[in-house]
């Protein structure tokens, strides 16, 4: 039957086609689309039964499920694009809560015009950045539509997966005392983006950091799962959001040490010359883990021994604050707060 | 970071510091205005004011662009975006200020208007050449630091030939600022201004120079130290402003000499003097009228000036009359003197000039310091106790 439907069927002209409306109005050209790109890039057995759902297998335990959009401009940056990005982001959604992530889908709204070359690009990467985490796309859904009503493409995930036994990761957990330790340099997601964005194009060798976390998380766990507190990515609103965030949920402070946190000095130098706070700045493979004190030196040493984590630090402690204010002591030995952004990160005039 | 580590080291800073300690009279106190909100940013950014005596204090002046415009101005370029021909060219931070009513540019391009943001003159003038067929207006704001780049852009649209090209100018003076909060007729409303000296911006004085301060310094008798942007810049220019102090002196000193000379960059001020010229008065958000404290397109120009093209109006419009601003950027209050100060004005929601832009005394004050209120309680808490 499937032999039968491909001799029908004109091979897409990737290099020079784009996609028109017909592609997603689930006619003979949707099924040569979803064949031509997505199922050649995602290639598995699930998608391969062409059905509109995968059934799949889960071990026993607790399950977590997670959804995301990514609507990122430019879709094309240094180190990733928008494709390996929604992996990498719904896999880490997942294994912040100590969990093993297992199968994603992915749901594609596509612009009217958009050339098929890049939509290969970017399936490809998603399916190369499926496959080296070891979790496949298992379901997905494809809409275009009319030129202008979207930017590009917009891709949606959902994500699912198994929290090993007698873990409880929780945003309200943390206490005064825990350590507070960071994966690595902060900001260089943000930074790779900005560096390609219209009018603000500026030469600098700062790739995205976006990767699958799961590997790191489950070493973590696996040194000291038990004193694990919570865990959290620092995407959008950076270092300063995450830690605002975990501490109204804990309903306590922070109290960091600027000199402890890991940035790369091509990361400062480029958030000085846009006048932006790396602390600001998104990230796409790094993690805030909150540990008991106890428990820090293992988990610090099991991050620093995965390539993940080879830079981690401990960057500071969690402290009493009916305030539920993130402090830090600076460069200079004085204290400041790091506040939420107010609103967008916009440059500055002067 | 070569050239900005430097100017960062802790060690060197506390040490200036130290130096300040020594000093400081303590039978007496000093009072500094930096007044550029680059300025502030440092000081709040790096807890400068952790490192000084408890008798120097900083007071945060009004030299935020962005925080200065008052909101008639920012209604004005919102109704002059909202026309269907008009492309509106704008600097980022200026998208969030608040207009009349809630109203904002961010708010205005989710409306439907053609905003865009631009990140130079240049970009600006690249719309308009690329969009022939509609009028783009580049949004003109700064001290005399950004006026230049204005100038240039106006310079090449006329090269150009280009006629959809105009500017909305709010360009605005640092001396005439300065002269104004000692001496306008609030200050006597006010009350007594205590200010010791001044912390002059740098990036002003690289194009002005630092001679426009001398009649300042000799007229009001109070001392001016031009100084970086840096933390260590800050720190130093403090130091040597009590020093002029302990002398009796009122000089205008030169801190940053990397980059500032007496007379400026020369050839930047001739381009400025071509196509500008100063306006009577124009209003400060928070200041009020300020004489001579802005300038506008020369005549010649009037073709390339937005206000007349498009027959703009400047709709009058008050700041919340319980806002501070006037006060706390004269040295008289202090931020959370202001009742509104973290209760309904926030930097999600600023009521007054100085909570506007992140360089604002106000939002500055929230975003890095608000803790030392709190600290600050406790302690008369405990002394009361």
């Amino acid at each position: 039957m499937n032999m039968m439907i491909k001799a029908y069927r004109r091979k897409l002209d990737v290099a020079n086609g784009r996609v028109d409306l017909s592609h997603g109005a689930g006619g003979r050209a949707m099924g040569q689309l979803i064949e031509g790109i997505f199922h050649k890039a995602f290639d598995n057995d699930w998608l391969r039964a062409g059905n509109d759902q995968s059934a799949f297998s889960v071990p026993g335990g607790r399950m977590v499920m997670t959804t995301d959009g990514y609507v990122v401009s430019p879709l094309f940056f240094p180190g990733g694009n928008i494709g390996s990005l929604a992996v990498h982001g719904t896999i880490n959604d997942i294994a912040m809560a100590g969990a093993v992530p297992l199968y994603l889908s992915a749901s594609f709204i596509i612009e009217e015009g958009f050339p098929f070359a890049d939509l290969e690009r970017i399936a490809q990467s998603m399916g190369a950045a499926s496959r080296g985490a070891g979790v496949p796309i298992i379901t997905g859904d494809t809409k275009v539509v009319e030129r202008g009503k979207a930017d590009g493409v917009f891709i949606s995930t959902a994500g699912v997966g198994i929290v090993p036994d007698g873990l409880d990761l929780r945003s309200d957990a943390a206490r005064p005392g825990d350590a507070v330790i960071i994966s690595g340099s902060i900001g260089d997601h943000g930074v790779a983006v900005m560096s390609k964005r219209e009018n603000l194009e500026f030469d600098t060798d700062i790739v995205s950091d976006s990767a699958a976390l799961h590997g790191l998380v489950a070493d973590m766990v696996a040194a000291g799962g038990a004193h694990i507190r919570l865990m959290r990515d620092p995407t959008r609103g950076g270092i300063a959001a995450t830690l605002n965030e975990i501490a109204s949920q804990s309903r306590i402070g922070f109290r960091i040490d600027e000199d402890k946190i890991p940035l790369k000095p091509e990361v400062a130098a480029a958030c000085e010359f846009l006048g932006l706070d790396p602390l600001n700045v998104a990230n796409e493979g790094k993690l805030v883990a909150v540990v008991v004190a106890e428990g820090a030196d293992a988990v610090l040493a099991a991050m620093r021994a995965h390539p993940l984590g080879s830079e981690a630090a401990l960057v500071g402690h969690v402290v009493a604050d009916d305030n539920c204010l993130v402090q830090m002591t600076t460069s200079f030995g004085s204290g400041r707060i790091v506040d939420w952004l107010s609103g967008e990160q916009l440059p500055r005039i002067c | 970071m070569k050239y900005i580590d430097e100017y960062r080291d802790g060690r060197l800073a506390k040490d200036i510091a130290r130096q300040i300690a020594a000093l400081a009279d303590p039978a007496r106190s000093y009072h500094f205005m930096e007044f550029c909100g680059g300025h502030t940013h440092a000081i709040s950014r790096y807890g400068l004011e952790d490192l000084l005596p408890a008798n120097v204090r900083m007071i945060h002046g009004p030299g935020c662009p962005v925080c200065v415009l008052p909101i008639g101005r920012i209604d004005a370029a919102i109704a002059l975006a909202m026309r269907p021909e008009i492309t509106l060219c704008t600097y980022g931070d200026l998208m969030r200020v608040p207009g009349s009513n809630g109203s904002s540019l961010l708010k205005a391009k989710a409306a439907g208007a053609d905003i865009r943001m631009v990140y130079s003159t240049l970009d600006a003038l690249r719309i308009a050449e690329a969009e022939l067929e509609r009028e783009a207006v580049f949004f003109a704001i700064g001290f005399e630091t950004t006026t230049p780049p204005t100038a240039l852009a106006l310079k090449a649209a006329i090269a150009k030939g280009l006629g959809n090209f105009s500017i909305f100018c709010n360009h605005v003076l640092t001396p005439a600022a300065i002269q104004n909060i000692l001496e306008s007729p609030d200050v006597r409303k006010l009350g007594t201004i205590k200010i010791d000296g001044f912390v002059g911006p740098a990036h002003v004085s690289t194009v002005i120079g630092t001679e426009p301060y001398e009649f300042f310094a000799g007229e009001f008798q109070k001392p001016v130290v031009v100084a970086g942007f840096e933390p260590l810049d800050v720190i130093q220019a403090i130091l040597m402003l009590v020093r002029q102090v302990n002398d009796g002196r009122h000089e205008v000193e030169n801190q940053y000499i990397r980059a500032v000379t007496a007379l400026g960059n020369e050839k930047a001020q001739a381009e400025v003097a071509n196509f500008f010229e100063l306006r009577e008065s124009f209003e400060w958000r928070g200041l009020g009228e300020v004489p001579y404290g802005a300038l506008r397109l020369r005549p010649q120009y009037v073709a390339y000036d937005a206000e007349t093209r498009f027959s703009m109006v400047t709709p009058a419009a008050k700041d919340n009359p319980a806002c501070e601003c006037g006060a706390i950027l004269r040295g008289v209050k202090k931020p959370a003197d202001c009742k509104l100060f973290g209760t309904v004005c926030t930097p999600d929601t600023p009521m007054g000039s100085c909570m506007v832009s992140s360089e604002g005394a106000c939002a500055a004050h929230w975003t890095y310091g608000r803790f030392r209120e709190k600290a600050r309680q406790v302690d008369v808490g405990r002394a009361v106790a």
